[in-house]
């Protein structure tokens, strides 16, 4: 087991929070922290890598937004840099990270992971919506959700929160270093930082911070309730989607307003190939051969090969599939790619008993073995 | 084409280095099999991209059948492990969408078992005539 910090906030989470991380500047525990920060325009909240600890006035991690799953942004870091680097990132990010770790895509030695406790985002225009009128939109969201708000609609201040986070069985980031704990505890009061893994231990001993093997008191039971109201939720989504499209053609309707713009497979933190085969010319057809389809058939829907393409990346990466719902979140015609995707992960996952994000030791679906 | 006389069409991708040679054998042979299968020749069944299956049902096959050499006697060192496990995941996603397992056959048949091929083709062409037509191409195309 880890060791725990508490840390006053005195109704200034960031500012707590930043005071730490700019510790771990300051002793040189790392060269920079990728955090989320408050932008100056429209109150974007965006990963930001920052290496002066003045500018960490500006951060908000626990903000309930995630513009893009940031596995890709924390890949970029480790390739081709030696300089050690913190990054703060939810679950579904270090999870989607890990896996890209075992693909060879990253490299975790040179990171220390800060994995924040999640209560799950909002899409992001909703984000901006409450944004835009509300003080201190953090604070509030984890305290209404910390009182029990969104369990049984999903609907936190007024607005829902991403259908993927009330699926989502990982509150709390696993595979991390350092936890940053908000569930469970009353965070105008104190937030926790846990120290997981050796390479977090050490820094903690750097920082010279007090530390106890206790976490904070509610927070086991909070988590329960949590992980419990959402897998409840997982499973009936689940059983509704699966029962409505057990056929192609249940399929084809799901996916009926796809106009092929790809942008799920772009917003997929597990899909990395630098290009993917449905950009090529392999599909790029000759108007000869669409005449040909047409001729066949009858009629042709175009853009073509939407099936092929949904079920083709299925079968690409739905092992890897870590269910972040940026794919939902990134699709212009509000097609429930998520649900689509998580209900054919959870039959190829249980078929090669391969959780994603899971330890680096584990080996990957794919027969690989991660170095 | 009418219910009754329903004949499925079968897509084979077969290894160049055993179940074609063993197709061929069965040929020369003289052995009679059903003439549903419509053979492709691959280099390994490691070849076989998950796309070709896909495409072969998008495009109206009833069935399609993988063959390749017996594990540890691949061409390739372990091709034919690589087409096993994405077998196992074809029949994963393609049966969470209603097309059965049995639409999908995976089989090792050697250079030398002209017989076994034969077999194999007639037990297919069997079984995918007691599963009637699959509808995938009608129903959803594109």
């Amino acid at each position: 087991m880890g060791q725990y910090t508490a840390i006053q906030t005195e109704g200034h989470i960031n500012q707590a929070i930043a005071d730490v991380l700019g510790k771990l500047l300051d002793k040189g525990v790392v060269s920079a922290v990728l955090v989320p920060c408050q932008q100056p325009h429209r109150k974007a909240v965006m990963q930001t890598l920052v290496r002066d600890p003045e500018a960490l006035a500006h951060i908000d991690p626990f903000a309930p937004v995630v513009p893009t799953n940031s596995a890709r942004l924390v890949a970029t870091l480790t390739h081709h840099n030696d300089a050690p680097v913190a990054a703060v990132v939810r679950s579904c990010e270090v999870r989607a990270f890990l896996e890209l770790v075992k693909l060879h895509q990253g490299c975790a030695d040179n990171l220390l992971i800060i994995g924040i406790d999640c209560y799950g985002r909002y899409e992001n225009k909703d984000y901006f919506a409450l944004a835009a009128h509300q003080e201190d939109l953090t604070t509030r969201f984890l305290m209404s959700m910390a009182s029990g708000a969104g369990g049984s609609d999903g609907v936190v201040l007024g607005a829902p929160l991403a259908n993927a986070c009330r699926m989502c069985e990982y509150p709390v980031a696993e595979p991390v270093d350092i936890r940053l704990c908000a569930i469970g505890t009353d965070v105008t009061q104190q937030v926790w930082f846990e120290w997981v893994s050796e390479k977090g231990l050490r820094a903690m001993e750097t920082l010279a911070l007090p530390s106890q093997e206790q976490g904070p008191q509610a927070r086991e039971s909070a988590i329960a309730k949590l992980r419990k109201e959402r897998m409840a939720h997982r499973d009936a989504e689940l059983a509704a989607f699966r029962s409505k499209t057990d056929t192609m053609t249940g399929l084809a309707d799901v996916v009926a307003a796809c106009i092929n713009c790809y942008n799920c497979r772009v917003a997929c933190p597990a899909c990395y190939c630098k290009e993917c085969v449905f950009v090529t010319d392999t599909f790029r057809h000759d108007g000869e051969q669409v005449m040909r389809w047409a001729f066949h058939r009858g009629h042709l829907k175009m853009p073509t090969d939407t099936v092929f393409f949904h079920v083709t990346r299925m079968l690409h990466m739905s092992t890897l599939c870590v269910g972040c719902g940026q794919c939902s979140s990134a699709c212009p015609n509000d097609i429930p790619v998520m649900e689509l995707f998580r209900s054919v992960a959870e039959r190829t996952q249980a078929r090669f008993a391969y959780v994603p994000g899971s330890l680096l030791t584990r080996k990957t679906a794919a027969g690989g073995v991660s170095r | 084409m009418s219910e009754k006389q329903f004949e499925p069409n079968i897509v084979a991708f077969l290894c160049n280095w055993c179940t074609f040679t063993a197709a061929d054998l069965a040929g020369t042979s003289r052995l009679i099999y059903p003439s549903n299968v419509k053979i492709i020749r691959m280099m390994c069944s490691g070849m076989v991209d998950p796309k070709y299956v896909l495409k072969s049902f998008l495009e109206g096959a009833d069935g399609v059948f993988i063959g390749g050499c017996w594990p540890g006697d691949c061409h390739y060192i372990n091709g034919n492990m690589k087409a096993r496990r994405r077998v196992a995941l074809m029949h994963e996603v393609l049966e969470r969408f209603g097309i059965e397992r049995d639409r999908l056959w995976l089989r090792w048949v050697a250079a030398s078992e002209g017989n076994a091929f034969a077999d194999t083709v007639t037990a297919m062409t069997g079984r995918l005539k007691e599963l009637g037509p699959c509808r995938v191409s009608r129903e959803a195309v594109a």
